[in-house]
């Protein structure tokens, strides 16, 4: 089937002065699953918000939909063509029921049609029943994790029996057996003749799902490529525009004990861990969604009590009633819900960076700078290569990834002796997660000591000294990459 | 685990009916059906009032002019009429929906068109209206009012202590404004997206939801209310003050947010904004029964405001425990 479902000239979009898309042109056939790819920044969410009428292109946008050209949407148009996005920041409403947001477009669709709690409820369960997912109709949205959140967006728009489906990092927040759900979804509806826009930076599921891929690069097209015979390695290469290698992290020398846990629980969450974490060592926490990894960090972060079991730092009892007493005790912790608990996203991204070090800044005569401030920005800016036009700008303004820097800047700047990184590559690019690893383990490689949690097995492999593998909660199995493969890695964790 | 949450609408439900009974106890007259008709009898204008508004701030908005809308309707209302003999009932109430609408579209208008907070947009219009009124009118009341807005409509009558106890036509239209409102609010794709545009603004629209229907709706929608509101306020003094109105905005919008609506948009429901007002009304009942100074009633009126703001952010702090453990 060569049908066009949606084709889109000579979009551009400017903002301020940037030119976020220049003369951009993308083109979705009937069936197909397409992957947009691109580093943070390009211009992939803004594309998505065009074609759905959220933003207005520059003059000269061409649109067509099946046979119909248009030169202008709205969103109202768009959902009426049966085109439903999983919005990158999701676009959920945060006071309503899961099963209220999961109907919501019916809401839109018939204003006037009097609907029944029971029903949008009936809906709500067949649809998360119909992906898998562990969802309660009942709950507000408020109230959920990150991860749930996007399995309701995704819910949503399974439910509103699309014919075009564009995917914004859908799977930036799930774990891989959910990953896997989404992706088989995906190739089924597709199956049945529905297109499908996925963007991911994990390559392997693009390269996994999609049959081709546009790729863009600082706003501009480099070209739409077939999936078939492409290598990560060289969609890399087209996304940023040179050659990027790994390597495995040299099994390098570590100081002294630094931080110890010793039998720590918490009920309900994780049982009698005990661990070491030495100076200058990148420590791996590695498990399922649910083991109890974001849980322990919350614990060293001074969140939550633990309920029974002991810490030390330098050898000292540490005692946290507070993630106030955690910073002053040396210890960071980069959320995995950076939209949420990482930043302010209506503040600057000079105010976001400094958050954490007000005081110091307002040292000696108690009034802050603006010029440390934005000195201070302006130095992590330029060392995590964020991309930002204007730091003044609200964190809202920057795309996904970017988001994700300023949310290490923060914390980094406090110095701490401990980072903790609760997945920090969500959503980051190939060309930025290398770039963040390549800080971490500069950080590390100076004294720091990280606790490194995340969900790719390859990245806990290529950047860890010693992984640990949580599974309901307990550690079970300890491991340096040094001893086993990246695969065997990944089939310990999935066991 | 087992779900048991009361919400807002409960813990007030089960406040007043604490109050209810402590009163009972305290005063001889509080559990008289007589007093308990004339709260209700008392209460409608601020009722009709409390469901339009609360409208409003499940939007996400506030609307600071509704009160001298009212009025102004009342004076629009009568000066029409009189020349024309007077009109009835049907024709009075569509007047006063149709001009309280009026001046709640404008201050949709507003909002909508140039982007201006609703808080700004709307002190302006109670300016604005009240400026208007007081200018026209002269600030000179209207007694000369057409019968059938004179003469008070018993509904039901039943016999009590002393004499009878009379529920009037008031307290009917206070019901059937509820329910309409909660209708539109809880039984219409509407209304659920009208929560939905105050949850998230930037959602909704990328949803399709068009916002200047939103605003049109719930800005006209309290000046429908205000409107009717405005009329049955005249039909119980008998009479129409230019002034009579002017300060209620602030007690019925501390009734809303005692009901669960809050400034930020998105909670808030009919039966919540009722509570809230009767709340406010039974404690005013019960200090004026027990024969506390008036002045004592603004202050406790606010103690009560901030105790149950903070307990509502105390159970958010709670649940938080909960909530964290989920992320
Ligand atoms: N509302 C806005 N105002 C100003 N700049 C914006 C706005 N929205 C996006 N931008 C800028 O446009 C550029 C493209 O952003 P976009 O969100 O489309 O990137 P993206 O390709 O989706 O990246 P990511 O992979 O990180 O999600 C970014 O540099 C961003 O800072
Ligand atoms: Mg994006």
């Amino acid at each position: 089937m060569m049908d066009i479902a949606i084709s889109a000239k000579h979009i551009s979009k400017v903002f301020g002065q940037v030119r976020v898309l220049d003369d951009v042109a993308f083109e979705l056939r009937r069936g197909e699953v397409l992957c947009l790819a691109g580093e943070n920044g390009c211009g992939k969410s803004t594309l998505i918000k065009i074609i759905n009428g959220v933003y207005t292109p520059e003059a000269g946008a061409e649109f067509q939909f099946g046979d119909d050209k248009v030169s202008g949407v709205t969103p109202h148009d768009a959902r009426h063509r049966g085109i439903h996005v999983i919005w990158q920041d999701l676009a959920l409403f945060p006071h309503l029921t899961v099963a209220e947001n999961i109907v919501f477009d019916d809401y839109v669709a018939s204003p006037l049609r009097p609907l029944s709690r029971k029903k949008a409820h009936d809906e709500a369960r067949r649809i998360i029943g119909k992906i898998g997912a562990d969802l309660d109709p009942d709950m507000l949205v408020e109230d959920l994790s990150i991860a749930k959140r996007q399995l309701v967006a995704i819910c949503r728009v399974m439910r509103a029996e699309a014919k075009i489906i564009f995917m914004d990092e859908p799977t930036a927040s799930l774990t891989a057996r959910e990953v896997k759900a989404l992706l088989d979804i995906a190739r089924t509806l597709s199956a049945q003749g529905i297109s499908i826009v996925f963007v991911s930076h994990r390559l392997s599921e693009v390269l996994d799902v999609c049959q081709r891929v546009t790729v863009l690069r600082n706003g501009k097209l480099v070209g739409t490529y077939p999936t078939e015979g492409m290598t990560q390695a060289r969609l890399s290469e087209l996304m940023t525009g040179r050659e990027l290698t790994q390597e495995p992290r040299a099994a390098g020398k570590v100081g002294e004990l630094l931080l110890e846990l010793q039998g720590l629980s918490r009920t309900g969450e994780f049982e009698d861990v005990s661990l070491k974490l030495h100076r200058g060592e990148i420590l791996g926490l590695a498990g399922l969604l649910g083991a109890g990894r974001t849980e322990l960090a919350h614990v060293i972060f001074g969140m939550h009590a633990p309920s029974s079991g002991r810490m030390f730092k330098d050898g000292k009892p540490l005692a946290l009633s507070s993630n106030r007493d955690a910073v002053a005790a040396g210890i960071a912790y980069v959320s995995e819900d950076r939209l949420n608990l990482g930043l302010v996203q209506n503040q600057s991204i000079n105010m976001n960076t400094a958050a954490t070090v007000l005081p110091e800044l307002e040292a000696p005569r108690f009034f802050l700078s603006p010029k440390r401030i934005r000195q201070l920005t302006a130095d992590w800016i330029a060392r995590l290569q964020t991309k930002v036009s204007n730091a003044e700008l609200p964190v809202s303004s920057l795309s996904g990834g970017n988001q994700q820097r300023v949310v290490l800047a923060k914390w980094l700047a406090t110095k701490p002796d401990v980072l903790i990184l609760d997945c920090p590559t969500v959503g980051v690019d190939v060309g930025a997660k290398q770039g963040i690893f390549t800080i971490i383990r500069d950080l590390a490689d100076q004294g720091m000591s990280i606790i490194l949690i995340s969900d790719e097995a390859g990245e806990l492999w290529y950047n860890s000294d010693r992984i640990l593998l949580l599974r309901d909660g307990r550690l079970v199995e300890e491991a340096r990459p040094s001893d086993i493969k990246e695969e065997e890695l990944e089939g310990m964790i999935n066991a | 685990m087992p779900n048991i949450r009361l919400g807002t609408e409960g813990v007030l439900a089960l406040l007043i009916l604490a109050l209810c009974i402590l009163l009972g106890f305290t005063t001889d007259t509080f559990l008289s059906l007589q007093n308990l008709f004339d709260l209700l009898n008392n209460q409608s204008v601020n009722i009709i009032f409390a469901v339009g508004l609360v409208v409003v701030l499940i939007a996400g908005g506030i609307d600071i002019s509704f009160a001298v809308a009212a009025s102004v309707v009342q004076y629009v209302v009568l000066t029409l009429l009189m020349p024309i003999g007077g009109g009835n009932w049907f024709f009075g109430i569509a007047l006063a929906m149709a001009c309280g609408a009026v001046l709640g579209l404008f201050n949709a208008f507003l909002i909508h068109q140039f982007r201006i907070v609703s808080i700004i947009a709307t002190i302006g219009t109670f300016n604005l209206y009240f400026g208007l009124l007081m200018y026209f009118t002269g600030g000179v009341s209207i007694y000369d009012i057409p019968d059938w807005l004179y003469d008070a409509v018993p509904l039901v009558a039943l016999p009590a202590e002393r004499g009878t106890a009379t529920l009037y036509l008031p307290v009917a239209v206070m019901i059937v404004m509820s329910l309409l409102t909660w209708f539109i609010l809880a039984r219409t794709g509407f209304g659920r997206a009208v929560y939905g545009y105050g949850s998230s603004p930037e959602a909704a629209l990328r949803s399709g939801v068009r916002a200047w229907q939103i605003q049109a709706f719930a800005y006209g929608w309290l000046g429908l209310c205000a409107g009717v509101a405005g009329l049955m306020q005249a039909h119980i003094v008998q009479e129409a003050v230019p002034n009579a109105l002017n300060g209620q905005e602030l007690p019925i919008l501390a009734s809303v947010v005692l009901g669960g609506a809050t400034l930020g948009g998105g909670r808030g429901t009919v039966i919540g904004a009722i509570l809230g007002v009767l709340l406010l009304a039974v404690v005013q009942n019960g200090l004026n029964l027990m024969g506390v100074t008036p002045y004592a009633f603004q202050m406790i009126v606010g103690f009560i405001i901030l105790v149950a703001i903070t307990a509502s952010n105390l159970g958010k702090i709670l649940p938080g425990k909960a909530r964290a453990r989920e992320v």
